[in-house]
C-alpha cells in the first residue's frame, strides 16, 4: 500500500479491450466509483477482452468496485479468465464477490411522518404512565423490605449505612452551607430593596427567617442532594447492573433491595434532615450578614427579633418535609439504576433521568405541601 | 522467500512495568509479513500489555517497537497516526461504539480517515460485515442487541475497515462456543489469505493455536521464551510449556489437529 508513486486506478476502453490498471484502493474511491458508474455499459463484452495485467494496488474497497463493474458471477470465475493475476489478488476478489452475491442493503421500514409522530406521542405517554406505576411499585417493595429488615436487627448493615451517610451527608455539608449562605444573602438584599419603600426594612429579618425555615432550607438541600446523590446512586447501581453484579446478588439468594437500596435510602433519610438544618442555619446567617452590613441591624437585634416573631412551627413545617424528600430522591435514584441495561449509553440516560425526575418530584411535592400547610394555617 | 521472512513489526528490549511490578524485561519479538503469530502465556504474563504497547496504547518504559521499520515513539503525531491506520485491533470485548449501529461502527473510520461520503462508507461497511460473516440484516442492529459471537465478528469488521496490513486480535475466540470458535479461526485464515494480513493473535484457545497459527510465541518470565513453529515450541523442555502443550487439553487439541498420529 505504499502508493504515492503508483498512479491512481484507471479504467480504459481501448480497441475493444477493457483495461483496468493502477491503484484500486480506498484513497481513490470517489474517482474510481465515478469511472465505474460511467462505464457500466461496456462490460457486457466477453471475458477475453478484460485486461487486469496492469493492476497495481487492490484492497477491499477497490475489489468491491470491480465486483460492481463486472458483476459478482464473473468475478467469482476470475481464475478462468485472469489466470495470470497473483493468487492473493484472485483470493481477495473471490472473497469479496462471494460476500456481495446477496444484496447487502437491509430493508428499512417505510415511514409515514404523521403516524410516526402519533406513535411517538403515544409511546411517550404510555412510558410516563409505566414509569409512575413502576415508581409506586418500587416504593412498595422498598417499604416492605424496610419493614422486614427493621424487625431483624442482626441484618442491619451498619457499615454500609455509615459509609453512605459519610458520602451523601458529610461530604455535602460544605456545598450546602455555602449555597444556602449565598441564597440567604440574596433574599435579604431583595427584602431590603423592596421593603425600603415602605420604611419596613426591619422586616427583612422575618422574610429571611420565614423563607429559610419553611421552604428554602429544605428545598435547596433536597435539590442539591438530587443532583449530587441521586445521580451517584443511579450510576453506582447502573454500572453494577451492566456488570451483572445485581444478577449475581440475586443468584446468591440475596435481596438486592436489602443490600443496595436500604442502606442508601436510610442514609439519605438521616442526612437530608441534618443538611436541611445546616442549610437553614447558614441561610439565616447569610441574611444576618447582609442585615448587619447594609441595614445596620446588629446580630443581637437580629436574634432577638427571631426569638420574638418566629414560632417553632415554621421550623417543624420545613424539617418535616425533609425525610419525605429524602425517600423520594433515594427511591428514584435507585430505581433508575435498576433500569439500566447493558450499555454505557444507558447508564448516562438513566442518570440524567433520575436527576430530572427527583428534582421535579421534590418541587412538585413542595408546592403541594405549601398549599396544604397554608390551608391548614400551620 | 525473503519477502515472507521480512518482519513488519520488530520489538527489541521492551520493558514494561506498573509501579514496581515488572511485566516485561528485555522482550524481543518479530511479526513477519503474512503470518499468523499466536501469543500464549499464563494469566498475568502481559500478553495484552504487549499488544497495547505495540499498537501504541501504552508507552513502553524502555526498548524499541519498530513498525514497518520505523519507531512509533519517535515519530511526529501525524505520521504516527498514518502508521496506526495500517493496524486493525480487535479488543477482547469488542469495544463497539454502543451509540452507533453496526454499519455506522464500521463506516466511522472510513468517513474520518478516507473521507468517503456517508452512503459509500456505509456500503463498504456492509461489505466488511458480510466479509466477517454477518447476515445483511445485522447492519442496522445496535451492539446491545447482539450475541457474543456476533459482537466479535462486528468488531473484526471494524478492525478491517481500513484494510489494515497487521491485525491484532485479543482473545478473539474467548467466550465463543466451539462451533463459533472454529468458524472464527477459519474466517481469520480466509481473510489472511485474501487480504494478505499479518496477524498478532493473543489466545488461550489451544485449538486456535493448532489450526490457525503459523508460529507461536510463548510469554513467560517477563520475556518471550520461544517463538517458532508449533512443533518446535511443543518440543521445548521448559516446564510451563510442557504443562501447557502436554496437559490433557493440549494433547486433545494436538490429536484433533493431527488425526493420523495415534498416540
Amino acid at each position: 500500500m505504499v502508493s504515492t508513486d503508483i498512479p491512481p486506478g484507471r479504467l480504459r476502453v481501448q480497441a475493444g479491450r477493457l483495461q483496468i490498471s493502477g491503484n484500486w484502493t480506498l484513497e481513490h474511491h470517489a474517482a474510481l466509483k465515478a469511472a465505474v458508474r460511467a462505464n457500466r455499459g461496456v462490460t457486457e463484452s466477453a471475458d477475453e477482452t478484460l485486461d487486469l495485467s496492469d493492476l497495481a494496488g487492490l484492497d477491499t474497497a477497490g475489489a468491491s468496485l470491480l465486483v460492481e463493474l463486472l458483476g459478482a458471477e464473473r468475478v467469482k470465475r476470475i481464475r478462468d479468465w485472469a489466470p495470470d493475476l497473483p493468487a492473493e489478488r484472485q483470493a481477495l476478489l473471490e472473497t469479496v464477490a462471494g460476500a456481495l452475491e446477496t444484496p447487502l442493503t437491509p430493508e428499512r421500514r417505510r415511514s409515514a411522518p404523521l403516524a410516526d409522530m402519533l406513535v411517538a406521542l403515544g409511546e411517550r405517554i404510555h412510558a410516563l404512565w409505566q414509569q409512575q406505576r413502576q415508581l409506586l411499585g418500587f416504593m412498595g417493595l422498598t417499604l416492605a423490605a424496610l419493614t422486614v429488615s427493621l424487625l431483624r436487627p442482626w441484618r442491619w448493615r451498619i457499615t454500609s449505612l455509615v459509609s453512605h451517610i459519610h458520602q451523601t451527608g458529610l461530604n455535602a455539608v460544605p456545598i450546602v452551607a455555602l449555597l444556602t449562605f449565598l441564597v440567604g444573602a440574596v433574599v435579604a438584599f431583595l427584602g431590603a430593596t423592596v421593603l425600603r419603600d415602605f420604611g419596613a426594612t426591619i422586616y427583612t429579618v422575618n422574610l429571611v427567617a420565614f423563607a429559610f425555615l419553611r421552604e428554602f432550607g429544605v428545598l435547596l438541600a433536597a435539590i442539591l442532594l438530587a443532583g449530587r446523590t441521586a445521580s451517584a446512586f443511579t450510576a453506582q447501581i447502573g454500572s453494577m447492573k451492566a456488570n451483572e453484579e445485581v444478577d449475581a446478588i440475586r443468584a446468591l439468594g440475596l435481596d438486592p433491595i436489602e443490600l443496595l437500596v436500604l442502606p442508601r435510602l436510610l442514609a439519605m433519610m438521616v442526612t437530608l434532615p441534618i443538611l436541611t438544618f445546616v442549610g437553614m442555619l447558614s441561610g439565616i446567617l447569610g441574611g444576618a450578614m447582609v442585615c448587619q452590613l447594609m441595614l445596620d441591624i446588629p446580630m443581637v437585634q437580629f436574634i432577638a427579633i427571631l426569638q420574638r416573631d418566629i414560632p417553632l412551627n415554621h421550623f417543624l413545617v420545613g424539617i418535616g418535609k425533609a425525610p419525605l424528600f429524602a425517600f423520594l430522591i433515594a427511591v428514584i435514584g435507585c430505581l433508575e439504576g435498576f433500569k439500566v441495561s447493558g450499555s454505557a449509553r444507558s447508564v448516562g440516560e438513566h442518570t440524567t433521568s433520575s436527576v430530572v425526575q427527583s428534582i421535579f418530584m421534590v418541587i412538585l411535592l413542595d408546592a403541594v405541601a405549601a398549599l396544604f400547610f397554608m390551608e391548614m394555617g400551620w | 522467500m525473503s519477502r515472507a521472512e521480512e518482519a513488519v513489526i520488530r520489538v527489541r528490549g521492551l520493558v514494561n512495568r506498573f509501579g514496581s511490578h515488572v511485566v516485561h524485561q528485555d522482550l524481543d519479538l518479530d511479526i513477519r509479513r503474512g503470518e499468523i503469530l499466536g501469543v500464549v502465556g499464563g494469566s498475568g504474563t502481559g500478553k495484552s500489555v504487549l499488544l497495547r504497547s505495540i499498537v501504541g496504547l501504552k508507552r513502553p518504559d524502555g526498548g524499541r517497537v519498530e513498525v514497518f521499520g520505523e519507531d512509533l515513539q519517535q515519530l511526529p503525531s501525524r505520521q504516527r497516526s498514518r502508521l496506526e491506520r495500517r493496524f486493525g485491533v480487535l479488543f477482547q470485548r469488542g469495544a463497539l461504539f454502543s451509540s452507533l449501529n453496526l454499519q455506522e461502527n464500521v463506516a466511522l473510520p472510513l468517513i474520518e480517515h478516507a473521507r468517503l461520503p456517508r452512503a459509500d462508507a456505509e456500503a463498504l461497511g456492509r461489505l466488511k460485515l458480510a466479509l466477517a460473516g454477518l447476515p445483511p440484516d445485522a447492519a442496522l442492529k445496535m451492539p446491545a442487541e447482539l450475541s457474543g459471537g456476533m459482537i466479535k465478528r462486528a468488531a473484526l469488521a471494524r478492525a478491517l475497515a481500513l484494510d489494515p496490513e497487521v491485525l491484532f486480535l485479543d482473545e478473539p475466540t474467548a467466550g465463543l462456543d466451539p462451533i463459533g470458535a472454529a468458524d472464527f479461526d477459519r474466517l481469520i485464515m480466509t481473510l489472511r489469505d485474501a487480504m494478505g494480513l499479518s496477524v498478532f493473535l493473543v489466545t488461550h484457545d489451544l485449538d486456535t493455536l493448532y489450526t490457525a497459527c503459523d508460529r507461536v510465541a510463548v510469554l513467560s518470565q517477563r520475556r518471550v521464551l520461544v517463538a517458532d513453529r508449533l512443533s518446535v515450541v511443543e518440543a521445548s523442555d521448559d516446564a510451563w510449556i510442557r504443562d501447557y502443550f502436554h496437559g490433557p487439553r493440549g494433547r486433545a487439541a494436538h490429536r484433533a489437529a493431527h488425526p493420523s498420529e495415534a498416540d
